[in-house]
């Protein structure tokens, strides 16, 4: 091992061989494939995935730079199903099917992540629909899930004095959570878009390669 | 090391000895500024990652803690805290170690030095500014490649001077022979730029589409550590282990096998962060294949390492560098097998998305490399400072509260993981994830003491580091500081 030509070499093959296959092999394998274009749905006569909408993408945004990431994944996994029944994230209600590659075409940023301290959020939208409680969630976790770890994020919103009419998207905050009297708790834009951005989380189409979902 | 034998040492061994002195002394001067630049700058870093990781860690069992501050949310202080320790210590800790070694190895001074000044103040420079940016929210949402896209160039250009430098020295290197230590760096100095730029295109500059960005991020993310942190790491267990205790390493041959069998299966290894992912089959099973063939390098480079030291057990336990390398070096192998244990699809299954993968990645990068990263800059500020170490207390505060506090770390994420894992994966008992959340309190309490302790040995360090800094050089610097001198040991102090 004194030859530094041949040593050198070989450490360029070594990676060169890994990000071939890895990164290269499967995006040539995928764009081949057409797993990285939407196709049309007959029966929901529109293009599935969908586009996301542009509230989404800037709540997207959102979701990026507070790391929501990092305590949440989106992947709804097929790896352990049980014999004869569903994986048990379907089972947990993470979602109807597993998700396959199509699904994140659309996403722009792909939010994989690698962690669940937090429940997974693939499907949000369709678990819990109501914005209201995504507003009260977000301001503080704890006035809907007793105990939760989940950071608050008071600073999505906006502490005001009531001049004239109530806003309509004021927080419904009572008891402890109440602003004082002649105030009142509206969202920001922001909180705004990143509850559009949750409630777009939904695999709510089949596709041909993917298992079908479960009702 | 390597040694050529030259005529003149065959006449006279003592001239030989002064030579090689004067030679080696020559070699370390022209190292001393760009070490202590690097080295210095990671001490400060590793304080501040440290400030970010315990705030992070509270927030995790007390989320009100600074709630409304938006720039210290969850989500960015975590973030703040990986990167600094990646990229402010952790970094500068490898590359001060790896010139000074790589000049050591290949007998020959440190070239045009004064790039390298510039690049590392840019490289700190880069990350100081990119630390900011994350906090203010213009972090780049890909794991581990968070510093925002201001920066990276930056980063890049002055990461890749210091690598092109280092391959310049190991080619200006003298002597038939080059030391198992020399190919790690090498490789490590090589791979880092080339993971870097690809992963910052792909992900940053021209995004790929859909699924293939998480592949490039795990192939990019694992390999920090498998190509970058760990051949440094394992460079510097090579290069200390037999030098400090005299006697040669265990095996030449395994060392070759090791090193070509972790260039070869380390790189695949990173998709097993996708294990079940919407990715390819074929992909993730090549991910596990490879996790689990790291078995034959880790084993073979812990023979060399472990054998080495068998019956000289005594010298480690005195010698500052030893503790902390020999430290590292077991729990490389401990972390290595855990970690190809831990990408079987049984076992994965169980820990995949939960705080034991958490605890795992602390195990290889504090409990290996920063251990042996402390355990090397104790051999090295000695020789480049010629002064002594002033305090064998304070090493012994540093050593018992890292070696102990990162135990309590990875043994509470480790069982507090676990039991997480298999709550998550008995819908029928634990249908509220909830109820699997609040369980995980009590462990992730247990990790921010953890936390402190690791803390306090981080003070003593630098406050050791600040020290032998500034404490003026006596006469009597002789002896090098041990924990206890024993009358028979005897130490070469080149």
């Amino acid at each position: 091992m004194n030859n530094g030509p041949l040593l050198f070499l070989g450490i360029f093959f070594t990676i060169a061989f890994s990000w071939s296959g890895i990164v290269l092999t499967n995006l040539v394998q995928q764009t081949e494939a057409g797993a990285t274009q939407p196709i049309y749905d007959k029966e929901l006569e529109k293009i599935v995935p969908a586009p996301m909408t542009g509230d989404a993408r800037q709540g997207q945004a959102v979701y990026a730079d507070l790391g929501c990431i990092y305590c949440h994944s989106q992947q709804v996994r097929n790896s352990l199903a049980r014999e004869g029944g569903p994986s048990v994230d379907v089972e947990r209600n993470y979602g109807r099917r597993p998700n396959v590659a199509r699904d994140y075409i659309q996403d722009g940023r792909v939010f994989l992540g690698t962690m669940r301290t937090g429940p997974d959020l693939r499907n949000i939208g369709q678990r819990q629909p109501s914005v209201d409680w995504h507003m009260l969630h977000l301001y503080n976790p704890l006035i809907t899930s007793k105990d939760s770890i989940m950071p608050p994020f008071p600073f999505l919103f906006e502490e005001r004095e009531i001049v004239g009419e109530p806003s309509p998207k004021a927080l419904r905050l009572t008891g402890e959570w109440a602003p004082p009297a002649g105030y009142e708790v509206v969202p920001t834009a922001r909180a705004e878009a990143l509850v559009a951005y949750l409630l777009s989380l939904r695999t709510d189409y089949d596709l041909p390669e993917a298992p079908k979902s479960v009702e | 090391m390597s040694s050529a034998p030259s005529l003149g040492a065959a006449i006279d061994p003592r001239t030989k000895m002064s030579q090689e002195r004067a030679e080696l002394h020559q070699i370390d001067e022209s190292t001393r500024v760009l070490a202590l630049i690097f080295l210095g700058t990671s001490a400060v870093w590793l304080l501040v990652g440290t400030i970010f990781a315990l705030i992070a860690s509270w927030k995790m069992h007390n989320p009100e803690l600074l709630a409304t501050q938006e720039w210290l949310t969850f989500g960015r202080v975590r973030t703040a805290h990986l990167n600094t320790v990646i990229y402010g210590w952790a970094t500068n800790a490898g590359i001060g170690v790896s010139f000074w070694l790589m000049a050591r190895l290949s007998r020959t001074v440190l070239r045009h030095a004064g790039i390298l000044y510039v690049s590392g103040a840019a490289w700190n420079l880069a990350v100081i500014v990119g630390t900011f940016g994350i906090l203010r929210g213009d972090g780049q949402p890909v794991e581990w490649l968070e510093f925002p896209r201001y920066v990276t160039p930056l980063l890049f250009v002055s990461y890749a001077l210091i690598g092109v430098w280092g391959i310049i020295t190991f080619r200006f290197r003298r002597g038939e022979h080059t030391y198992v230590s020399q190919w790690y760096l090498l490789a490590a100095l090589f791979w880092f730029p080339w993971l870097y730029s690809i992963a910052q295109i792909m992900l940053v500059f021209a995004p790929t589409v859909g699924v293939i960005q998480a592949l490039t991020n795990w192939w990019f993310a694992h390999n920090v550590l498998g190509l970058w942190f760990t051949p440094i790491g394992i460079a510097a267990s090579y290069y200390f282990i037999p030098k400090v205790l005299g006697k040669p390493i265990h095996s030449y041959h395994l060392s070759v096998v090791g090193f070509w069998a972790l260039a070869f299966f380390y790189n695949w290894a990173g998709v097993h962060h996708l294990i079940g992912g919407p990715i390819p089959v074929w992909v993730q099973s090549a991910g596990i294949v490879a996790s689990l063939m790291m078995v034959i390098p880790v084993i073979v480079t812990a023979i060399n390492h472990h054998f080495t030291v068998i019956g000289s057990f005594q010298q480690v336990w005195n010698s500052p560098t030893l503790r902390f390398v020999v430290f590292g070096a077991m729990n490389y192998s401990l972390a290595s097998l855990l970690g190809s244990a831990m990408a079987l699809r049984s076992v994965n299954s169980v820990t995949h998305f939960t705080h034991f993968t958490v605890g795992h990645a602390h195990h290889g990068m504090y409990a290996f490399f920063t251990m042996v990263m402390f355990g090397s800059i104790y051999y090295m500020l000695p020789r480049l400072l010629r002064k002594e170490w002033p305090s064998a207390f304070l090493i012994n505060v540093h050593f018992w509260g890292t070696a102990a506090g990162i135990t309590v770390y990875v043994v509470a994420l480790s069982v507090g993981g676990w039991i997480q894992g298999m709550q998550m994966n008995d819908v029928k008992n634990y249908p509220d994830f909830l109820q699997i959340m609040v369980a995980t309190k009590p462990w992730l309490f247990a990790r921010t003491i953890g936390g402190f302790m690791i803390a306090v040995g981080h003070i003593a360090f630098v406050a050791s580091f600040v020290w032998i800094l500034v404490k003026k050089r006596t006469d009597d610097e002789g002896s090098p500081t041990l924990f206890n001198t024993p009358p028979t040991l005897s130490l070469k102090t080149p």
